[in-house]
């Protein structure tokens, strides 16, 4: 598929310590002018990129419009007498006024929706879901990750595409992901879709929830941008072009 | 097994990775002031088109208890123009036209006449308050009966006396909780919420509550929606 005519293949056997099948997918790309030779990986599956660029802009979105929405009423308690919570500057909120920032909200929660829908099809059905779904043997692993980043403790061998608290990362981040349409519905149908709203505690509890679901979203996205600078440009590129370029855990 | 390319086969395989993220510059059609409105106007109507399909006549509003009913001092009321439209309730009636057989003018002992229902039910409003009222007054439905409304008609409208409008689907104007209200709180309409008579629909958002009705018309077609939504609100927003 690579139009191989002229390059040499060679079969290199990589000695494979776990499940690290991405290992075995590792691709030596050669520089005719220098000689020298780098590893690359294919990370990221086409669906999985179009879906984190997807998901980036529709929930820019749906956060900027909510922020707006939630301007209309800035409190989670009684109308009268009103106490409003801490409200931000109309300059970090999408759609001018209420009913623009519905208009935003009610069209891109469709994209957020059907992004999220095609983004776990995609993970189930081919099987890439291991690839980030944390399982009970990731647990341990978390602490020494913690450690590494905040107590500059040693770095962990790592043996996958991602470590444990990537893997817990990402896996909270897609509950989250769910929970954000599910008390989304609570508020936007709550006689429609009665029995959502009352496991949440009706209408008044679940707008609370969508609004908590919001910032934990925004938690992930604050620590997932930190993780990006930190990674430098080739980690960056790899979620445009699918490719990591000498990815650390080939060289363990 | 591992492959060995060159530089340059890697870098036009990249590329084609990369290229195939350009369908996503189609969002960018957002950012286009002239696309902007007609595009959130059509995903505003997809979501008023999936309401529709959610909706079930038989879905009941949750109702409450008497201890879990908000005060009436503490039922915020939103004006939108004028805080009083001075309807004199002495002389007041209910201007009835459109696809019914007995149009004409029709007293509050007219609508009082037919049964009364009682409920307590969740009011919610689109800015994202709620408050729980007791609500009174005759079926919506009860009295498109009486007035030998076309209830395959697809739209009823109300005009107020404050100059707000509104229109409901049929469906939701049949749903078995849609009042005509006259009470709330086992009181006479307060000035405040509508008096003499306002529209109590559970299963939809506050803004289609209109009060100080004077006239209702059963129509297929609509010139408007009503006030908010010729603003740029839902059509339809059901709960």
């Amino acid at each position: 598929m690579w139009g191989i005519g002229k390059t040499k293949v060679i079969q290199i056997i990589i000695r494979c310590s776990c499940e690290g099948s991405l290992k075995e997918q590792a691709v030596l790309i050669e520089n005719r002018k220098t000689g020298k030779t780098t590893a690359a990986v294919y990370e990221h599956p086409y669906i999985v990129r179009l879906c984190h660029w997807l998901n980036t802009i529709s929930l820019f979105v749906m956060i900027g419009s909510g922020l707006q929405i939630f301007r209309a009423f800035p409190s989670f308690g009684a109308k009268i007498p009103e106490s409003d919570l801490i409200n931000w500057p109309k300059s970090l909120a999408l759609g001018g006024w209420l009913g623009g920032a519905l208009q935003w909200h009610l069209t891109f929660m469709w994209i957020y929706l059907g992004t999220g829908l095609l983004y776990l099809g995609y993970q189930i059905f081919s099987g890439n879901y291991r690839q980030i779904l944390f399982t009970w043997k990731d647990v341990s692993g978390v602490w020494p990750m913690v450690r590494h980043y905040f107590f500059f403790g040693p770095k962990p061998v790592q043996h996958g595409a991602y470590n444990p608290l990537q893997k817990q990362a990402y896996t909270v981040a897609i509950i989250l992901g769910v929970l954000s349409v599910l008390t989304g519905f609570a508020v936007w149908k709550p006689i429609q879709f009665s029995w959502l709203a009352w496991m949440m505690g009706g209408f008044h509890w679940a707008r609370l929830w969508h609004f908590l679901t919001m910032w934990g979203i925004l938690a992930f996205v604050a620590g997932h941008l930190i993780m990006v600078v930190l990674h430098g440009w080739q980690n960056f590129a790899s979620m445009f072009t699918g490719w990591k370029k000498d990815p650390d855990y080939l060289s363990e | 097994m591992s492959l060995q390319l060159e530089n340059h086969k890697f870098k036009s395989a990249t590329r084609r990775e990369l290229l195939k993220l350009t369908p996503l510059i189609a969002l960018g059609a957002f950012a286009v002031p002239k696309l902007q409105e007609p595009l959130l106007k059509s995903g505003l109507g997809f979501s008023d088109w999936i309401s529709k399909g959610l909706f079930r006549r038989h879905h009941m509003a949750t109702t409450f208890n008497d201890n879990q009913l908000t005060p009436l001092d503490k039922f915020y009321v939103n004006t939108y123009d004028v805080d009083d439209p001075e309807v004199d309730l002495e002389h007041w009636t209910l201007k009835v036209g459109g696809a019914v057989q007995r149009a004409g003018d029709y007293t509050l002992a007219n609508i009082q006449a037919l049964p009364k229902f009682r409920q307590n039910t969740r009011h919610v409003c689109v800015e994202g308050w709620d408050a729980i009222g007791r609500y009174g007054g005759t079926r919506l439905s009860d009295f498109l009966h009486m007035v030998g409304a076309d209830t395959s008609a697809r739209f009823i409208t109300v005009r107020c006396a404050d100059d707000y409008y509104e229109s409901l689907d049929m469906a939701t104007a049949l749903h078995p909780q849609s009042l005509l209200c006259y009470e709330m709180y086992d009181q006479p309409l307060t000035r405040e919420h509508g008096a003499p008579l306002r529209l109590s629909i559970p299963t939809k958002i506050g803004y289609k509550q209109a009060k100080y009705l004077t006239s209702l018309n059963v129509t297929n077609i609509l010139k408007h929606v009503g006030y908010w939504e010729d603003q740029g609100y839902s059509d339809y927003y059901s709960l």
